[in-house]
């Protein structure tokens, strides 16, 4: 039996939606009869790609003037909700992004309702979901799911579902407005910057090319960029070398990180720790390159070469330039 | 400036045990340490009570046992005092639970500032800094790449998908820092003998005004019902490079028609 209403909250991507909000509605569409969507900005320039994707209506705040989409967006549902405006649906599900993480977080406290995080598939069972989760470093998948009286609150892991569009007709624009929100709602954006990078995203990119704690100095991490480059990937990075502050977090795969699931996924200098294989052992076809022959990442490494990267790196760039 | 900041005690991620086959949850019988994530937040504690020229960085954890060491690491590292939640009714709890006990401890501290790690390194859940904000009815900033305090507002830099916001907010925040845009620095001899000294404050739960049933796992209303192994990737070709493992690659990126 599916649910009744699943809300998926929305973000915009560069051009449209973002990847992860049509990846959401397509997960919802099969376990609930009715899903809509919520977002902190403007409806109805969404509409008609999310009625595409198959929600029913879109509750939009407006433009939020550079108030934080946490604050805003949680009060305005849970106002929404108390006031009876509209029935609370049996369950949100939110992106594992840096705004998903925020409004789930509010609302959570707002609805007095646990957070299920880190999901990587969704399924009924009866008239509940149930929520899978990978724990150390993928080797086991925890299947939970809440106790009675919800309303659910699920974050999902970017790439666990394909988006499909439906073909739906555009989704109606339903205002959802936010209330006063005190001292809470103080954080306002008073500039925004965007990171030029030359290449694909990291999450969207066919190949990605990571360094690791192997490439020995924070110099050494323009051996990946030129290697990303010749292939048109995208740069990634292990944990350790984002804790030492070689590149930024924006660059991490893993568990703390970014999910990828590229066709090609080259690891340089990379051991492989758990934390990194949970966002990586997705990837079609995976490339190691390690001195240390009982580095970890050799375990699920399709090709594996046990080598310096400092001089294997250089090499491989040249025989591509080459070509 | 009184800062707060929240730290967890975790089991060592090189040793990071197993699931317990009765409870289903991690089993913490091993040793604990500081979550290598909230070393960034006391970090920028430090260096912002350093800026302000005055002030204080005051430590908050919580645990189902007594444990300290990994408080004491981060005393160690500079911050003056700590607070420690030790309750057996804490374990299993969820964010939420975790959250309801942080920012009660914080608030009883009266903080100009709340930090912490944007997530932790074993539960990894990211909301943790946010629902403390939402409990506390104050402002947060996730994502913090770098802070600066003056005058009773904090700039904060923070991570976007697409790049960097600068969001200005009004003290008391909370904001949640990530791994890697200060470098912690390690305690020094001195820092350790004066750590054993620090104060530590240690309270339970009914200390806080919190009931036993909020939090932990009664509080969590989630219940896991199965654990399954995943299936397994299986290695494949190992080439030892003796000067041309390259062309292996290149050849293998062509039979995948990526090049």
């Amino acid at each position: 039996m599916a649910l009744e209403k699943i809300w998926v909250f929305g973000e915009a991507g560069a051009d449209g939606a973002a990847t992860i909000t049509l990846e959401m509605l397509a997960k919802a569409r099969e376990v609930a009869d009715t899903v809509e969507v919520f977002i902190g900005g403007d409806g109805a320039a969404r509409a008609a790609e999310l009625g595409d994707h198959g929600s029913a209506k879109v509750y939009a705040t407006g433009d939020l003037a550079g108030r934080m989409q946490g604050t805003c967006v949680a009060s305005a549902v849970a106002s929404a909700i108390a006031s009876g405006e509209v029935a609370a649906p049996d369950a949100f599900l939110f992106g594992t992004t840096y705004d998903g993480r925020d409004v789930a977080a509010r609302l959570s406290v707002k609805l007095g309702a646990g957070v299920l995080s880190n999901v990587v598939d969704l399924r009924l069972d009866g008239d509940r979901l149930v929520g899978v989760e990978p724990v150390f470093g993928g080797t086991l998948n925890v299947s939970s799911r809440f106790a009675d009286g919800g309303p659910d609150i699920w974050l999902v892991r970017p790439k666990s579902f394909e988006p499909s569009p439906v073909g739906g007709p555009p989704a109606e624009v339903v205002d959802l407005p936010v209330p006063e929100l005190g001292a809470a709602g103080g954080a306002v954006i008073r500039d925004r910057f965007t990171e030029e990078s030359a290449g694909p995203k990291l999450d969207e990119a066919a190949i990605v090319v990571s360094g690791g704690r192997g490439l020995g100095s924070a110099d050494a991490y323009s051996m990946i960029e030129g290697l990303a480059k010749q292939l048109g990937a995208a740069p990634g990075a292990s944990r350790a070398i984002v804790d030492a502050g070689w590149v930024p977090y924006s660059y991490q795969v893993g568990q703390t990180g970014k999910v990828v699931k590229p066709t090609v996924y080259i690891a340089c200098g990379i051991s492989g720790a758990t934390q990194h294989l949970v966002g990586m052992k997705g990837s079609k076809n995976i490339i190691a390159i390690n001195k240390d022959s009982e580095a970890p990442i050799f375990a699920v490494a399709d090709l594996g070469i046990v080598g310096d990267v400092h001089k294997v790196l250089p090499k491989l760039t040249e025989a591509l330039e080459a070509r | 400036m009184k800062v707060v900041v929240c730290v967890k005690q975790i089991p060592d991620p090189a040793d990071p045990g197993a699931l317990d086959p009765e409870t289903k949850t991690l089993r913490r019988d091993v040793k604990l340490i500081l979550d290598e994530s909230d070393s960034y937040g006391v970090e920028m504690a430090l260096q912002l009570v350093d800026a302000a020229g005055e002030g204080t960085v005051h430590l908050i954890s919580m645990v189902p046992n007594d444990e300290v060491s990994g408080l004491r690491t981060a005393l160690a590292m500079g911050a003056d005092s700590a607070t420690l939640i030790s309750d057996e009714a804490l374990a299993g709890s969820d964010a939420l639970g975790t959250a309801r006990v942080l920012a009660a401890a914080a608030t009883r501290a009266e903080p100009d500032l709340v930090l912490a790690a944007t997530e932790s390194s074993d539960g990894y859940t990211g909301v943790v800094p946010a629902q403390v904000a939402e409990l506390m009815g104050l402002p947060s900033v996730t994502f913090a790449k770098e802070i600066a305090v003056e005058g009773g507002t904090a700039t904060v830099r923070r991570q976007t998908e697409a790049g960097a916001d600068l969001v200005e907010c009004p003290l008391p925040a909370v904001v949640s820092v990530t791994a890697g845009v200060v470098e912690p620095r390690y305690p020094s001899f001195r820092g350790i003998m004066q750590a054993k000294n620090k104060p530590v404050d240690q309270l339970n739960v009914a200390d806080l005004g919190i009931a036993a049933e909020q939090v932990g796992w009664a509080g969590a209303g989630q219940e896991i019902t199965e654990i399954s192994e995943a299936p397994e990737r299986a290695a494949g070709e190992v080439v030892v490079d003796e000067g041309d493992a390259h062309e292996r690659i290149v050849a293998f990126l062509d039979e995948l028609k990526v090049i």
